[in-house]
C-alpha cells in the first residue's frame, strides 16, 4: 500500500504509526511545514533514541519512499564503505529516500558555489560549511531555514550561532598547536602553553603554521590570536612571532607532513593542527599504540563548528528535512567522530573511548563571531601576509 | 564538408566553454572588480611572477627535452616504450603527489622556491617535449641530415642548419603547451612554492573559494587569457609560418645505434631521462612503505577496503576508483579524439578561419578551471540544460583539457603531408575525399595515437577541473589521494601514496596499451616512402635477432 498522503495540509496520521521512525520524521515535517512554531509541541516525542533501534518503515504512512536527496559536501565526506556511509544506508532502508552524494571541492570552492547557485540549488542539503564561512551563505540566502527537532540535543552554545536555524550544527572540532611529545621530552623542556609562550628565546624557529590565505587551519589559527589579543594587539603579536622565526607555508599536508617532526621528519616540533590530531594519531598509527605521541596545548584552540542546512530552492523540501533531522540523529552523529575526527554536535552522543583518552576538548576555546569573521577576513589575511610575508 | 567538419568542435567549445565562461563573466564582472583588481600591487607582482616563471620552465624544459626527444625517435633501444610511458605517468600524476615526493627527494636548501617550481616544472612537462617533438621527429626524411653529413657538415651543423628549422614548428607546438601549462601552474606552485607565493592561477581559485570573491576572481581569468592569447598568437602564428610539406616517411626507421658514440649518446639520454622520472616515482613507492618507525607494508596489506582497526575504514576503495578513472578517461579520450582531430582537419583545410579555430581550442587550457567549473555550475541549471553533475560532464571537462593536444599533435604531421601528393591522386583520377583517404589519413593514424595517449594519460591524472565540478557517487584515484593526504595518520599517508603509486602503474600501462594499439594498426596502409622504412624496420628486426 503505497498511497501518497499530499504534504501541506496537516495530515491525520493514525497514531499507530507513529511508532516508525518514517512516520515521526514525517509528522515533524508536516508539522515544521506548516510553519508557524507549533512544531516544538513536537520535540518531545523526537527522541533520537527511537531512530537507532527502529523497525522498518511499513510505507503506508505519509510516504517519502522513493524521494532522492542529493547531499551536497566537501570532499572529504566519505563516499563508500565507511561506518557513516552505512548509517546513511541505514537510513535509505528506513524511510524509502535514497541519498546521492555530491562532492563539490572544499569547503571554500562548495561554499561559493552555493552562493553562486543561490535559490536553484545542486544538491537538497549541503554539509559541512563551517563558521568562517557561515554568514558567506546566509548573506546570500543560500539555505532555507528548518528548526529540527532533533536539534534540541545541541547544545545552546552551537545552536545560538544560527539563531534563525538557517542551518543547524552538526559537529565541531578545534585546530590548535599541536607538540611532538617526544621531542621536547628528549631535551627537558616543557611544550610552550600560551602564546605569550611562544615568543620566547627557547621556542624561537620551533613553529610551523599555515598561510591563513590559503588554509583553512591557517585562517582559523590567525583567527585565534585575533581572538586573544584583540583588534589593536593581533598584528604586533604577529610581529614578534615573525621576528621568533615562525615557519609560514601553503596548506595543512605540508606543515603536518613535510615539516613537523613527529609526522614528517621536519624540524618543527610545534605545528598548527586539529584538537583530534592525537588520536587519529593513535587510530591510524603504523605500527599500533596505546599513547598519542603528540599533544595539543589547549589555550591555543579555536573553535570551527561544521553545519548543515536545507538548500533553498530545493525540489525536495520534505525529505530534505527528514535527511537533517538524521543528519543530527545519535544513529548518525555517533559514526562522526572515528570517521572525520570532529566532535558529534549533539551531546547525546557517547564518544569513543580512543577520543575521550586522546583527545582534548578545550574548556574555554576561542571563538570570533562568524559575521565578523565575513566582514573582515580580506582585511585581516592582507594585513598579516604584509607582516609575516612582506 | 568542411563546414560539417569544423561545426563538431565549434559547436562543443561553444557550449561548454564559451557559453559558461560567458555567463559566469556576465554575472560576476562589474567596473568595480575591474578597478580594484587592476589598482591592486599584488595583481601585478602576481602576473610579473606568472610570467617569467612561466618563460624559464619552457625554456628550461625545451632544453633538457631535446635530447631524450630526439633519442626516443630516432633510436630503438630496450625499454625505449616503457621510458615514454614512464614519463608520460609522471606528465599525469597529481601534482599534490609529485609535490610530495620531490619533496622527499630534493636537497633541504631546494625544497621550496623558485628552483623546486622550476625543477618540477621540467619533470612534469618532459613528456610534452619528448612527445610532441619525438612524432615530428620521426618524420623528418633522415637523408636531408645524410646528404648534409656527406657535405662535410658536422652534427652540430647539421643541427643548427638541417634539424632545427624543420622541428621548430614542433618545439613552438610544444613549448606553447609547456608555456600554457606552467602559466597555470596550480598545484605545483601550492606544494613548492614559499608561502604567498602564486600565479594568477592560484590568486584565483583563492579569490573565488577562499575570499568568495568572484568579481575579482573574473578579472582575473581575463587578465590571465589576455597574456596568453598574446604570447599563443605569436607561437601560432610562427608555426603556421615555418609549417611546410616535407616529404614525409610517417614512422621513419627508427635504428638501433650502432657506432660507439651514438651508443653513448643513447644509452645516457635514456639513462640520465629514467632517472629524473624515477627519482620521484621511486620516492612515491619508498613513502608508500614508511610506518612511523620506518618501513611497513601496513599500507599495502590493508589496502582500500580492509578495516584499519575494528569498525575503522579508510572509506576508500582503489579499485572503484581505478575503475572510475579508467571509465572516465575512455570517455574523455574518446570526445577529445574526435573532436580534436575534426579540428585540425579543419584547421590544416582552411585558412583564416582556421585560425580562430586553431585558437580557440586552446583557449579552455588558459583559463582557470575554477572558471570553468563555476561557469558550467550556472549556465547548465535549467531545463533542458540542466546538466549538472550529470557523469559526463567530468570527461568533457578533461576533453577540454586534452583537445589542444590532439590538435598540436594531429596538425604538425597534417601541415606536412605534401600537397604534390594530393594532386597526385587527383591527376590520376581519384575523388578528393579518395585522394584525401589514400594520401592524408594514412599519417593521421599516428599521431591521433599518440594523443588518444596523451589525452588518457591527461583524463587520469587531472584534479583541477575535476575538482572545480561537483560529482556524484565514486571519485577518481587523484580525489581519493588528495582526500587520504589530506588527514592525519601514518597509515592514512602511507595508503595515499600506495593509491598514487597504483595510479602510476596504471597510466603506464595505459599508455603502453594505447602505444601499441596504435602500432598494430599502422603497417598495413601506409603511404608513399613508408613501404621503404617500414621495410627497413622489419629487417633490423631481423638482423637484430
Amino acid at each position: 500500500m503505497t498511497t501518497h498522503i499530499p504534504i501541506p495540509t496537516r495530515t491525520r496520521i493514525p497514531t499507530r504509526m507513529r511508532r516508525t521512525i518514517a512516520a515521526l520524521a514525517a509528522a515533524a515535517m508536516v508539522l515544521a511545514a506548516c510553519g508557524g512554531d507549533d512544531d516544538t509541541a513536537d520535540d518531545d516525542t523526537i527522541s533520537d533514541d527511537t531512530i537507532s533501534d527502529d523497525t522498518i518503515s511499513d510505507g503506508d504512512t505519509v510516504d517519502l519512499a522513493g524521494r532522492t536527496v542529493t547531499l551536497l559536501t566537501y570532499d572529504s565526506f566519505p563516499v563508500i564503505d565507511t561506518s557513516m556511509n552505512e548509517a546513511l544506508d541505514a537510513f535509505t532502508a528506513e524511510t524509502g529516500i535514497t541519498i546521492e552524494l555530491l562532492s563539490g571541492g572544499d569547503t571554500g570552492a562548495m561554499v561559493s558555489k552555493a552562493v553562486l547557485t543561490s535559490g536553484n540549488p545542486e544538491g537538497d542539503v549541503m554539509w559541512g560549511i563551517d563558521n568562517t564561512f557561515l554568514s558567506r551563505a546566509l548573506a546570500a540566502d543560500v539555505f532555507e531555514p528548518y528548526d529540527s527537532p532533533a536539534a534540541a540535543a545541541i547544545p545552546s552554545e552551537l545552536t545560538d550561532l544560527v539563531p534563525d536555524h538557517e542551518a543547524t550544527p552538526v559537529d565541531f572540532g578545534d585546530v590548535c598547536i599541536n607538540y611532538d611529545i617526544a621531542w621536547f621530552d628528549e631535551r627537558d623542556l616543557a611544550p610552550p602553553t600560551t602564546f605569550d609562550d611562544l615568543l620566547g628565546d627557547d621556542y624561537a624557529d620551533l613553529l610551523v603554521v599555515q598561510n591563513p590565505a590559503t588554509s583553512s587551519p591557517g585562517l582559523a589559527f590567525l583567527l585565534a590570536t585575533i581572538a586573544t589579543y584583540g583588534d589593536d594587539g593581533w598584528a604586533d603579536y604577529w610581529s614578534a612571532l615573525r621576528a621568533n622565526g615562525v615557519e609560514v607555508v601553503e596548506g595543512w599536508s605540508e606543515a603536518y607532513y613535510e615539516r613537523f617532526t613527529w609526522a614528517g621528519g621536519g624540524p618543527k616540533p610545534l605545528v598548527v593542527s586539529y584538537g583530534s590530531s592525537p588520536p587519529a594519531e593513535v587510530i591510524f598509527a603504523d605500527p599500533p599504540r596505546d599513547d598519542a605521541p603528540t599533544g595539543v596545548i589547549e589555550a591555543t584552540c579555536f573553535r570551527q563548528v561544521e553545519f548543515a542546512g536545507v538548500l533553498r530552492g530545493t525540489g525536495e523540501p520534505e525529505a530534505a528535512r527528514a535527511l537533517v533531522d538524521f543528519l543530527v540523529s545519535e544513529r548518525f552523529q555517533a559514526e562522526l567522530p572515528l570517521n572525520v575526527f570532529v566532535y558529534p554536535a549533539n551531546a547525546d552522543v557517547d564518544l569513543p573511548a580512543e577520543f575521550v583518552e586522546h583527545a582534548l576538548v578545550p574548556d574555554d576555546p576561542l571563538t570570533v563571531e562568524p559575521g565578523r569573521i565575513e566582514e573582515h577576513r580580506s582585511a585581516w589575511i592582507d594585513e598579516w601576509t604584509d607582516i609575516v610575508l612582506g | 564538408m568542411l563546414l560539417a567538419l569544423a561545426a563538431v568542435p565549434v559547436v562543443f567549445l561553444l557550449v561548454f566553454y564559451a557559453w559558461p565562461f560567458a555567463t559566469l563573466l556576465e554575472r560576476a564582472i562589474s567596473t568595480d572588480a575591474i578597478t580594484t583588481t587592476l589598482s591592486r600591487r599584488r595583481t601585478w607582482s602576481v602576473a610579473w611572477f606568472t610570467l617569467w616563471q612561466a618563460t624559464a620552465s619552457t625554456a628550461l624544459t625545451l632544453l633538457v627535452g631535446f635530447l631524450p626527444a630526439y633519442v626516443i625517435a630516432r633510436y630503438r633501444f630496450a625499454g625505449r616504450r616503457l621510458l615514454v610511458g614512464l614519463l608520460t605517468s609522471v606528465f599525469v600524476l597529481p601534482t599534490v603527489v609529485v609535490g610530495a615526493a620531490l619533496l622527499a627527494v630534493l636537497p633541504e636548501s631546494l625544497e621550496r622556491g623558485v628552483w623546486a617550481i622550476l625543477a618540477a616544472h621540467v619533470i612534469f612537462n618532459l613528456a610534452v617535449v619528448v612527445r610532441v617533438v619525438g612524432v615530428t621527429w620521426e618524420h623528418l626524411p633522415t637523408d636531408l641530415e645524410a646528404a648534409a653529413a656527406t657535405l662535410g657538415a658536422s652534427p652540430w651543423q647539421v643541427v643548427r642548419t638541417i634539424t632545427l628549422p624543420l622541428l621548430r614548428p614542433a618545439l613552438t607546438a610544444a613549448g606553447s603547451i609547456v608555456f600554457l601549462f606552467t602559466f597555470t601552474s596550480f598545484g605545483v606552485i601550492r606544494i613548492l612554492g614559499t608561502a604567498g607565493t602564486a600565479t594568477i592561477e592560484v590568486e584565483i581559485w583563492r579569490r573565488a573559494t577562499q575570499l568568495g570573491d568572484i568579481g575579482d576572481a573574473a578579472v582575473l581569468t581575463v587578465l590571465q587569457l589576455v597574456v596568453l592569447a598574446a604570447v599563443l598568437g605569436w607561437a601560432t602564428t610562427s608555426q603556421r609560418r615555418h609549417g611546410r610539406a616535407l616529404a614525409i616517411r610517417p614512422v621513419a626507421a627508427r635504428a638501433r645505434p650502432r657506432t660507439t658514440r651514438q651508443r653513448v649518446l643513447v644509452g645516457t639520454t635514456a639513462l640520465a631521462t629514467a632517472a629524473v622520472v624515477m627519482l620521484p616515482l621511486g620516492a612515491l613507492v619508498m613513502r608508500s612503505f614508511r610506518g612511523s618507525d620506518g618501513f611497513s607494508s601496513a599500507a599495502w596489506r590493508n589496502l582500500g577496503r580492509a578495516e584499519v582497526r575494528p569498525g575503522i575504514r579508510l572509506g576508500v576503495d582503489p579499485l572503484d576508483a581505478l575503475v572510475r578513472s579508467l571509465q572516465t578517461a575512455a570517455w574523455a579520450t574518446l570526445f577529445a579524439v574526435v573532436i580534436g582531430a575534426l579540428a585540425a582537419l579543419a584547421i590544416a583545410a582552411t585558412g583564416r578561419t582556421g585560425r580562430l579555430l586553431d585558437a580557440g581550442v586552446m583557449l579552455p587550457i588558459g583559463t582557470s578551471a575554477v572558471t570553468i567549473g563555476f561557469g558550467m555550475l550556472i549556465t547548465f541549471d535549467t531545463a533542458p540544460f540542466d546538466w549538472r553533475a550529470s557523469w559526463w560532464l567530468v570527461p568533457v571537462g578533461h576533453a577540454l583539457v586534452a583537445v589542444p593536444f590532439v590538435v598540436r599533435t594531429t596538425l604538425t604531421v597534417l601541415r606536412s603531408v605534401e600537397p604534390r601528393l594530393l594532386e597526385a591522386a587527383a591527376t590520376l583520377g581519384a575523388a578528393p575525399t579518395r585522394a584525401w583517404r589514400a594520401v592524408v589519413l594514412p599519417n593521421l593514424w599516428r599521431p591521433l595515437t599518440v594523443a588518444a595517449g596523451l589525452a588518457t594519460a591527461i583524463s587520469l591524472g587531472e584534479f583541477g577541473a575535476t575538482s572545480f565540478l561537483s560529482r556524484s557517487g565514486a571519485e577518481t584515484m587523484p580525489i581519493a589521494i588528495e582526500r587520504l593526504l589530506g588527514r592525519t595518520g601514518t597509515l592514512l599517508q602511507a595508503q595515499g601514496f600506495a593509491l598514487a603509486s597504483i595510479l602510476a602503474a596504471a597510466t603506464i600501462v595505459a599508455v603502453l596499451a594505447v602505444e601499441l594499439a596504435g602500432r598494430s594498426g599502422d603497417t598495413p596502409t601506409f603511404g608513399p616512402g613508408a613501404g621503404a622504412g617500414d621495410r627497413t624496420d622489419r629487417r633490423d628486426r631481423a638482423r637484430d635477432r
